[in-house]
């Protein structure tokens, strides 16, 4: 293999696994650190910057980052990175001064943002500060898209999301809310030089079964029952509920139908438990709150009695796979089973939908209805409008609607200057050698062996008395400050010096998880199964030295290192140092500084 | 200064030996000796191969003196029994505990100053008694702990960190183990694991004194140019004769290596040490031979490295004292104290 260019952004970017898992990049171990050091500012700031919803990520994000987390393939569980983001906005106090100021000179530019979920929001605030002038348009009275009408207030407190609202709107935003857009081509005509799309996925799929139409007055469309709830329409639900679906939104239907009267709620699924969409966490949330989920069952008909709901009827499947390797269900032969219920919601689906936008003005559709837009700009094929979010690729979650909005403000950016959209800023990069003394490090390389902690909870009977009771109370102080000592610290680095190593086994013989080897050079496949321990985790690349005086290479699979550092402190000749990597994502304005 | 604990996470394809045990299980504290330190990989080894025969780790005795190397019994096999003896002294802590309990494994650690200087006498009646034990010596040739002053072992001519150079000459422990009448000699070096780690394992599965000369660079105090224990000397000095594999019960890896390529020995509790051959014609049965070709080689100015010679049929201090075959504490009162016909007897005797 040839030697590693560590110069490379990617390569210790990598090694990150929770940053480069997430799709806004945020430093994780650097705001973890934070933390434990109790500057909760400091690491809200960390995270402002990157994620822009801390506060609301800290209790909703799908967290990509966990899955990815190394210590979850050392220890039984990742760091719970998340909760501790929540940490950092729950004690952060007031943050208002840091953020950034209304620009006193405007750059006479203007953009209009349609929707103000998470993918417009974060598109105005990085903008809105380089002297753009931004005006965002919703159809709801309140900003926050999603955030606010769907996910219920026991999983997100309103003061939380009108917080980090906010700290946008006080950029100087003109907020046109209760204003939908009927017409893009009206808005088009208007004087903006680009526009950003960011209405997300709004409309909830149907079942359309026999029974549907006779038993509508109590059959909702799950995402527009909860909307209703969210904005105080709905209070109540009958005692017996049937959700239909295993995403997210099932999770939301069912723990809110328990809040609101529903005794007898049930969730009923045509997938396996394991293949829901449902992240694993909602699923046991759900259940810790007495909901039964029942699987491979699909919905045949909703049974009514001259148009009063009386339940719905099931056919039993059960997975195959087919002839092309592919999982499917298929009816069991077993007789339809009935359930009983009072009222049902639909939660088998969300979709885009698009009636304002009109197709003669050079905005291109595919065949689903989707528009065509570009991967890196988020560019349609009309080169003034811009998507993001769930507008732009489908349903995904808000830390990715984040990202896409970084992303499209950036092309925004270099539309109105000029510059070629492909053109993207690099990260930036500060590495710092973390010794201090001979075995002295400026981070904390003690590896905590706690089990990750538990985030308490309201009791179960407060819970479900209150809608709005946030059901998760958060980390207190000694909780979280145990989770933080679980982090890895995996952007510390470990740098290897080839002309200052004389070969004597040292970091080899100390490393806890056998991460190191030197050998003779051979082809990847053929060098990661004869390593100290099998380098067999493809997805983490090894770390190769050129050839050392006795014909070897080092050789460090960065899989598991715990990054305590050991390595570095047994080498006689300072050939190995931990260097930390902060890389933090470039937005827009950062080509031109 | 910080040192933190080795953390007990481990790689998750960390194996497990026969007993269940991994290779982690076998380690010790972490090490206090100086960075980059060859004893470091020489306890490294010791767990390596206790890992590999599956030892059990209440079974075996370690033993030592003072110095560097003598520290080094805390850094490895933590689960193990441990007597950390008076300089020069391990030799006759061992011979005592391993008359009193012959049911342990004997492991020896000491340094060249340890038993070429002050243990000198100890070591060679350890040897020629033949006392069951494995005998490493981690030979650095410079006393680190008093900051560098040249040891019994370093050679006449090489030079001190300081550029004082060396008037004495050399005492070759290995020569002398061979004279001694050890049953079991290797040299190794403590920066080639592949050699090491089964010379050790060998050596704590052979009945008698089997002895280990390891050469262990000393990072602080004898790793310059002119010292003839560094890392760069012994790498470009040694000479190994053979290289070992040592198997336990029956495996049919003996296929893979080209006939009359190999020696095989098999030793008394039955383990098979495989020797392939790297110098055409040593034998490292030939006593005599084993001799003459390390002097030669010793005049040649090479490291002569590997199985040197062993006695598969050795026997050892209790055969040649006819000792009760139980440990002294598993036996009764009963036997232990002589009944009065039997005492009779011997003051009769003594009459
Ligand atoms: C029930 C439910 C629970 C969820 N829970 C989570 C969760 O826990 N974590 C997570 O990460 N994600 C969750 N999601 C997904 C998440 O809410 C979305 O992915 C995210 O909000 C998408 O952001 P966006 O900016 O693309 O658009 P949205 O948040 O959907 O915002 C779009 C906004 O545009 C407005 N709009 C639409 N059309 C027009 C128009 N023509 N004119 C004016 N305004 C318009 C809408 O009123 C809306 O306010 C959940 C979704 C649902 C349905
Ligand atoms: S251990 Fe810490 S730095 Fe490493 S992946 Fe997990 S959260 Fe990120
Ligand atoms: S920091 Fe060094 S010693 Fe620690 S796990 Fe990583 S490679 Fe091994």
């Amino acid at each position: 293999m040839e030697p590693t260019n560590i110069e490379a952004p990617d390569y210790f970017h990598k090694v990150v696994d929770c940053q480069w898992a997430c799709p806004a990049h945020t430093p994780v171990p650097e705001y973890i650190r934070l933390i434990a050091q109790g500057r909760h500012a400091d690491a809200y700031m960390v995270n402002w910057k990157s994620n822009v919803f801390p506060g609301i990520l800290g209790r909703t994000c799908d967290r990509p980052c966990e899955p990815a987390c190394r210590r979850g393939r050392v220890d039984e569980e990742p760091v719970a990175i998340c909760r501790l983001k929540r940490v950092a906005a729950d004690n952060k106090g007031d943050v208002s001064a840091r953020m950034p100021k209304r620009p006193k000179t405007k750059i006479g530019k203007k953009i209009a943002c349609i929707g103000a979920g998470p993918a417009s929001m974060t598109v105005a605030r990085d903008l809105a500060p380089l002297g753009y002038d931004i005006t965002v348009y919703d159809a709801d009275a309140k900003a926050g898209g999603m955030v606010r009408s769907q996910i219920p207030r026991f999983r997100l407190p309103e003061s939380v999301i009108d917080e980090e609202m906010g700290f946008i709107t006080d950029l100087g935003l003109t907020m046109k809310l209760g204003q939908r857009v009927d017409s893009l081509a009206g808005l088009l005509r208007q004087d903006y030089d680009a526009i950003f799309v960011g209405t997300g996925a709004p409309r909830g799929r149907d079942l359309r079964i026999p029974g549907r139409k006779e038993a509508a007055a109590h059959i909702h469309i799950g995402i527009e029952w909860l909307a209703s709830v969210s904005f105080g329409h709905i209070e109540s639900i009958g005692k017996r509920v049937i959700v239909l679906g295993g995403g997210n939104t099932a999770m939301d239907c069912c723990r809110t139908s328990r809040r609101l009267g529903g005794e007898d709620v049930r969730v009923i699924v045509r997938s396996g438990y394991d293949e829901m969409k449902a992240s694993p966490w909602e699923k046991e949330d759900a259940q810790h709150e007495g909901i039964p989920i029942h699987n491979y069952l699909v919905p045949k008909a909703f049974t009514h009695d001259g148009g009063q709901l009386t339940g719905v009827t099931f056919e039993k499947v059960g997975p195959v796979i087919d002839e092309k390797g592919r999982r499917t269900m298929k009816p069991t032969g077993e007789p339809d089973e009935h359930f009983e219920c009072d009222e049902v919601l639909i939660a088998v689906g969300q979709e885009n939908s698009f009636p304002w936008i009109e197709r003669d003005i050079g905005l291109a559709f595919d065949e689903w209805g989707m528009p065509k837009v570009d991967e890196t700009t988020f560019q349609s094929t009309n080169p003034k409008v811009f998507f993001g979010g769930d507008a732009a690729f489908g349903p995904k979650n808000i830390i990715w609607a984040v990202a896409h909005g970084h992303d499209a403000a950036i092309s925004i950016d270099h539309f109105c200057r000029g510059v070629d959209l492909r053109l993207r800023p690099p990260p930036g990069v500060q590495i710092s050698s973390q010794k201090m003394g001979i075995h002295e490090w400026s981070y904390d390389n003690d590896i905590s062996l706690d089990d990750r902690q538990k985030v308490p909870l309201l009791p179960l009977a407060e819970a479900l008395g209150d809608v709005k009771a946030e059901v998760e109370l958060g980390f207190d102080d000694p909780r979280g400050w145990a989770e933080t000592q679980r982090c890895l610290n995996c952007d510390v680095q470990t740098v290897f010096s080839k002309p200052l190593c004389i070969e004597c086994d040292a970091c080899v013989d100390i490393c806890p998880t056998d991460c190191i080897t030197f050998t003779v050079n051979g082809k990847e496949e053929e060098l990661r199964p004869r390593l100290k321990a099998p380098a067999m985790n493809l997805s983490q690349d090894l770390y190769i030295s050129s050839t050392l005086p006795t014909g070897r290479v080092l050789v460090k699979d960065e899989d598991v290192c715990l990054h305590c550092g050991l390595c570095a402190e047994r080498c006689p000749t300072g050939a190995w140092d931990m260097q930390k990597t902060l890389l933090e994502m470039t937005h827009a304005g950062g080509c031109m500084k | 200064m910080t040192y933190i604990a080795k953390p007990e996470f481990h790689h998750p394809s960390l194996k497990a030996n026969a007993l269940g045990f991994t290779r982690r299980d076998y380690e010790g504290k972490v090490s206090t000796l100086c960075a980059g330190c060859g004893h470091d990989s020489i306890s490294a080894a010791i767990v390596q191969a206790c890992f590999e025969i599956d030892l059990e780790p209440h079974r075996l005795a370690k033993l030592s003196g003072i110095g560097c190397s003598s520290k080094t019994p805390d850094y490895f096999l933590g689960a193990s029994h441990g007597f950390n003896t008076v300089h020069g002294r391990m030799p006759s802590v061992l011979t005592g505990a391993n008359l009193a309990n012959r049911d342990l494994i004997y492991l020896g650690v000491s340094g060249d100053g340890d038993s070429a200087s002050i243990g000198l006498g100890q070591f060679a009646h350890a040897m020629r008694r033949g006392v069951n034990m494995a005998y490493i010596v981690e030979n650095n040739g410079v006393y680190g702990l008093t900051k560098g002053q040249f040891s019994a072992t370093a050679d006449k001519g090489s030079k001190s960190k300081k550029g004082v150079v060396n008037s004495d000459s050399g005492i070759d422990l290995v020569g002398l183990a061979l004279q001694l009448g050890a049953t079991f000699v290797a040299r190794s070096f403590s920066g080639d694991k592949e050699q090491l780690v089964p010379l050790i394992k060998a050596a704590l599965r052979h009945k008698g004194a089997a002895f280990i000369d390891v050469l262990s660079p000393c990072i602080a105090f004898n790793n310059h140019k002119g010292s003839t224990k560094s890392f760069d000397w012994v790498r470009e000095h040694n000479e190994a004769v053979n290289r070992l594999d040592v198997m336990q019960g029956r495996m049919a890896v003996r296929a893979k290596y080209e006939p009359g390529s190999l020696t095989e020995v098999t030793q008394h509790d039955g383990s098979v040490l495989l020797l392939r051959k790297i110098a055409e014609d040593y034998d490292p049965t030939d006593h005599v031979g084993a001799i003459n070709y390390l002097q030669q080689a010793h005049a040649a100015g090479e490291i002569v490295t590997g199985l040197l010679y062993v006695d598969p049929e050795a026997e050892d201090l209790h055969d040649a004292l006819g000792t009760v075959k139980r440990p002294l504490n598993a036996l009764s009162d009963d036997e232990l104290v002589p009944s009065a016909a039997a005492l009779d007897k011997i003051n009769a005797a003594l009459r």
